[in-house]
């Protein structure tokens, strides 16, 4: 049986791994490589390392920590942030990242998604999208990583999830805006509803706090992955604890050795 | 161990380097070629895959790979899409492959719960003895991202299940397949490729 999985997500800015709230204040929480092979160890199932000052601000990034973390790392891990174009997806791929995911530039330009998925397959090409609740409804907003930019993209969330899904993206990472940082439970309801229209698999983000939460979200929004930063960085919950505890209540998991168990 | 490097076949995608990190960390170097002098020459041939069944296909055939392959007689790995490429063919793109192994990809259907692509990790089940599954536990989890698959077959050695049994991992004669990918597999997919180069 296919297991759920747990993902944590990492902030990247020049090189380290920061957290904000609700994508402003961001504080320093370590290096790329040490947290990565700590949540390897604690049985993370993915990783996500997210460029955020990459696509506001328009510059070209260096992107050499992807092959420093591709070298250490045995898991898959996908790469966000400053992808705009087939080129700059296939250097992240072949500096040995396992799948793209991109954001605003898909909004900026649809057409991106179908060149991608074309040239890497579909199983390469994450979408992310930043959602928002508005008027009984959820709309998509971008450039979120400065707050300065950060604008509705006039779409709604459920007309661009069906759109990328035919465009060839391969999965969706929602993370719901309202909940983002604040540690009160994943939007169970939008995840649900973006859960019926959506074939590829589902990753929530945004808003775990406790280990219920994760609990809620697989069960009630039925969601592939679940995805969390601040509540691991801080160590208010243990990767390996959470799935040892999910997996008591029914939720498939892949277990680990706890090393610590000896 | 045999003489000469580990290969990893060019057959067009990218994403190489998580494979020849793999590889570094068992203590062999790889060289990434479509050179058919090189291949040749190689201890062990690993066939990787991302991307299209019928793209890959057309890469090896501009080379002259697709008939080089089936006459190599050492121990050969595809991997997602380069095992698929082993066998006759794939419904992607109706793409006909290297048939040296019978049977066709399929896609998989998507269905409620079981979204497709097929992305995360999943059981292997054991089905035959195998070199290959030496020290790997039953049951061991392993890390699969595809939306076409294989049926099973007396040549599968594991298989996995995703709403119907499929082939996860296959060996005939040199010839290896593993649908997973099992340089992001863990502890479990190094185990799966160490034993591919003890082969």
């Amino acid at each position: 049986m296919l297991t759920r999985r747990i993902i944590p997500c990492l902030d990247v800015r020049d090189g380290r791994v920061v957290k904000g709230v609700q994508f402003r204040n961001h504080e320093d929480v370590g290096g790329i490589l040490e947290l990565a092979r700590r949540y390897r160890e604690r049985g993370a199932d993915e990783l996500v390392f997210y460029d955020i000052t990459a696509s506001p601000e328009g510059r070209q990034v260096d992107r050499s920590w992807v092959n420093r973390v591709a070298e250490v790392l045995d898991l898959p891990f996908c790469v966000a942030g400053g992808i705009r174009s087939v080129a700059d997806a296939e250097e992240v791929l072949n500096l040995g990242a396992d799948k793209i995911s991109i954001n605003s530039p898909a909004l900026a330009d649809p057409d991106l998604i179908n060149r991608l998925s074309r040239r890497f397959g579909a199983q390469c090409v994450v979408i992310g999208i930043d959602s928002l609740a508005a008027d009984a409804d959820w709309q998509v907003y971008q450039y979120t990583g400065d707050p300065d930019r950060t604008q509705a993209a006039r779409r709604r969330t459920l007309d661009w999830v069906r759109e990328v899904q035919d465009r060839g993206a391969g999965e969706i990472v929602l993370n719901c805006m309202n909940s983002d940082g604040v540690r009160q439970g994943y939007d169970i309801e939008q995840l649900a509803r973006v859960r019926e229209c959506c074939d590829v698999p589902l990753i929530a983000s945004g808003g775990a706090g406790t280990e219920q939460h994760f609990l809620d979200v697989f069960e009630q929004a039925n969601v592939d992955g679940a995805l969390a930063a601040s509540v691991f960085h801080k160590g208010l919950i243990d990767i390996l604890a959470l799935k040892r505890w999910l997996a008591e209540r029914g939720v498939a998991m892949r277990l680990l050795e706890d090393p610590a168990d000896g | 161990m045999a003489a000469g490097p580990v290969v990893l076949v060019d057959a067009g995608g990218a994403n190489i380097a998580s494979l020849k990190f793999a590889l570094a960390r068992l203590g062999r170097e790889s060289l990434f070629t479509a050179d058919e002098a090189t291949i040749r020459s190689a201890s062990h041939v690993i066939i990787p895959g991302v991307g299209a069944a019928a793209d890959a296909m057309a890469r090896l055939q501009a080379n002259g790979l697709d008939r080089l392959i089936p006459e190599l007689r050492q121990p050969i790995l595809g991997i997602c899409l380069g095992m698929q490429l082993l066998f006759e063919g794939s419904d992607e793109d109706h793409a006909r492959c290297l048939g040296i192994l019978p049977g066709q990809a399929h896609r998989f259907t998507p269905a409620p719960g079981r979204p497709v692509p097929q992305m995360g990790w999943n059981a292997l089940v054991p089905r035959a003895q195998h070199p290959l599954l030496e020290g790997v536990a039953d049951e061991a989890y392993v890390y699969f991202v595809h939306s076409y698959a294989l049926p099973v077959s007396r040549h599968t050695v594991a298989s996995a299940n995703y709403g119907e049994e499929f082939a996860a991992l296959v060996a005939s004669e040199n010839f290896h397949g593993a649908q997973f990918h099992p340089e992001r597999s863990g502890p479990v997919g190094e185990r799966i490729l160490k034993n591919f180069l003890d082969l």
